[in-house]
């Protein structure tokens, strides 16, 4: 089926507004499908899990049974995007509170320090880290000095430096953008991030 | 590093831009999901929507723009006017703005700010403060919080009240100086920079860009990490694109603007 290339269901936890997400995808020409349904979510063909808010929610609904669905939806190999706290939700803990987050990969999340300043002007760094910044980047669905659009006052530290495909620049170099297999997560909202994030979900969609 | 935002702002009343924009070859110049668009392709880093309508018809035409015009762009849009209750923020956010901002009903209520960031999220809820200086000749600069399109003081200290938001919630403050909007004067640097230093999250500086020296100082000398306009881009005197490229010539960080996708 020639249209069955141009699908994608939408991971929907609870957590934050989801319609831009799906609105992104659909400007490029995708069917876009809300779910909260894990029967739904283990069958989707490309799946995408958005998210904004706090750790400690997310945390609660991935000890629901919408977690097992995420980690065998990861597990069957077929393209997986993770935006935000949905890049987040991939490692184990965070700082912001308890629970624990899917652990497909090893690593923490951790905030911005509230005591940076930027090393040009000298001015204090606000968190969160709100706006359009450059990520540095070799991999194929981004553009390296690309300007992404970022809303977050965490990011993810993986055990594993190799799984950091892209990084950022906020005081402290950090990780914004993880890759590994059909596992591909960024810290930053391609579905606000203009021309730039259109060529990324373009991207996904014709892996 | 972060770049600095600039935000062209529409005015909306019943589904029309107020002041008109003046763009060549736009079809409709009073059709704010064109214009924003048009903004959008042309550089602009977020859109702001102001919402002038009081009745139930124009509020109802609001939210069939905002949903036009969240599946038209693909930068963030702030929508604000009239939103009192979490049912006003929730029906935005609905609609498809990724931000709604809160001036008079914040001031109402402030407990809303905080019921509202804890339900959508700090970044969603933004506070908007109209700031007069209301000092005598001789007395040391006071500027106190106006609501109601700046008719109405309410007496609040803008600097305490912009620390208080931020405590309750606020993701960002809108800060329009009363005293600057509309003349053309540029920003008052003094308000901007004082509410820059006194809270912890992004500044959004609004009232009186006449030229992009303007939004230059509002950066550099008042560090505001975001620059509103209105008339200078609608009257087509500089595209959000020109003002990029001055700001980058006088050593301000911004996203350049991009051709279109191939």
């Amino acid at each position: 089926m020639a249209s069955s290339s141009k699908q994608v269901t939408i991971a929907d936890l609870g957590l934050g507004n989801l319609h831009s997400v799906a609105q992104a995808f659909r400007r490029a020409g995708v069917v876009a499908e809300i779910s909260h349904d894990p029967v739904v979510l283990r069958r989707a063909e490309r799946l995408v899990f958005p998210g904004q808010g706090a750790f400690r929610e997310c945390a609660e609904r991935l000890a629901t049974e919408i977690g097992p669905a995420l980690r065998d939806f990861i597990a069957s190999g077929r393209p997986y995007l993770g935006i935000c706290l949905g890049m987040q939700a991939l490692f184990e803990t965070s700082e912001e509170s308890e629970g624990r987050g899917l652990g497909i990969f090893g690593g923490r999340v951790v905030r911005f320090a509230s005591d940076m300043h930027d090393a040009a002007t000298g001015e204090r760094l606000k968190v969160p880290h709100m706006g359009w910044n450059q990520v540095d980047t070799a991999h194929p669905m981004l553009e390296n000095a690309g300007w992404y659009y970022f809303v977050h006052s965490y990011y993810v530290v993986p055990s594993d430096p190799s799984l950091v495909t892209a990084t950022s620049d906020y005081g402290v170099p950090f990780c914004a953008a993880v890759a590994r297999d059909n596992v591909f997560a960024c810290q930053f909202h391609p579905e606000k991030s203009h021309h730039a994030g259109a060529r990324l979900i373009e991207r996904f969609m014709a892996q | 590093m972060l770049a600095r935002r600039i935000i062209p702002c529409l005015d909306v009343k019943d589904g029309r831009v107020v002041k008109g924009v003046n763009f060549v070859g736009l079809r409709d110049a009073g059709d704010p999901v064109e214009c924003a668009a048009r903004y959008s392709d042309g550089g602009a880093d977020e859109i702001c929507f102001l919402d002038i309508a009081a009745s139930h018809d124009g509020r109802r035409t609001l939210f069939e723009i905002v949903e036009r015009t969240a599946r038209a762009i693909s930068v963030p849009l702030t929508v604000g006017g009239g939103v009192r209750e979490r049912r006003d923020v929730h029906d935005l956010l609905h609609a498809g703005a990724d931000k709604v901002s809160t001036n008079s009903g914040a001031v109402a209520n402030p407990g809303f700010i905080e019921e509202a960031a804890r339900a959508y999220g700090s970044q969603a809820i933004v506070v908007a403060i109209d700031a007069k200086r209301v000092n005598a000749a001789g007395e040391a600069v006071r500027f106190s919080v106006f609501t109601h399109g700046g008719r109405r003081d309410t007496g609040l200290d803008a600097i305490a009240w912009a620390k208080r938001v931020v405590d309750l919630g606020a993701g960002e403050i809108l800060l329009t100086s009363m005293d600057r909007d509309g003349t053309r004067d540029g920003y008052d640097i003094e308000l901007t920079r004082a509410v820059v230093h006194a809270v912890s999250v992004p500044v959004i500086a609004s009232g009186g860009v006449g030229t992009q020296a303007h939004i230059r100082d509002g950066f550099l000398l008042a560090g505001a990490d975001a620059a509103l306009a209105a008339s200078i881009f609608h009257d087509g005197q500089f595209t959000v694109a020109d003002v990029k490229h001055y700001l980058q010539g006088e050593g301000v960080r911004v996203r350049p603007p991009e051709a279109k996708a191939s």
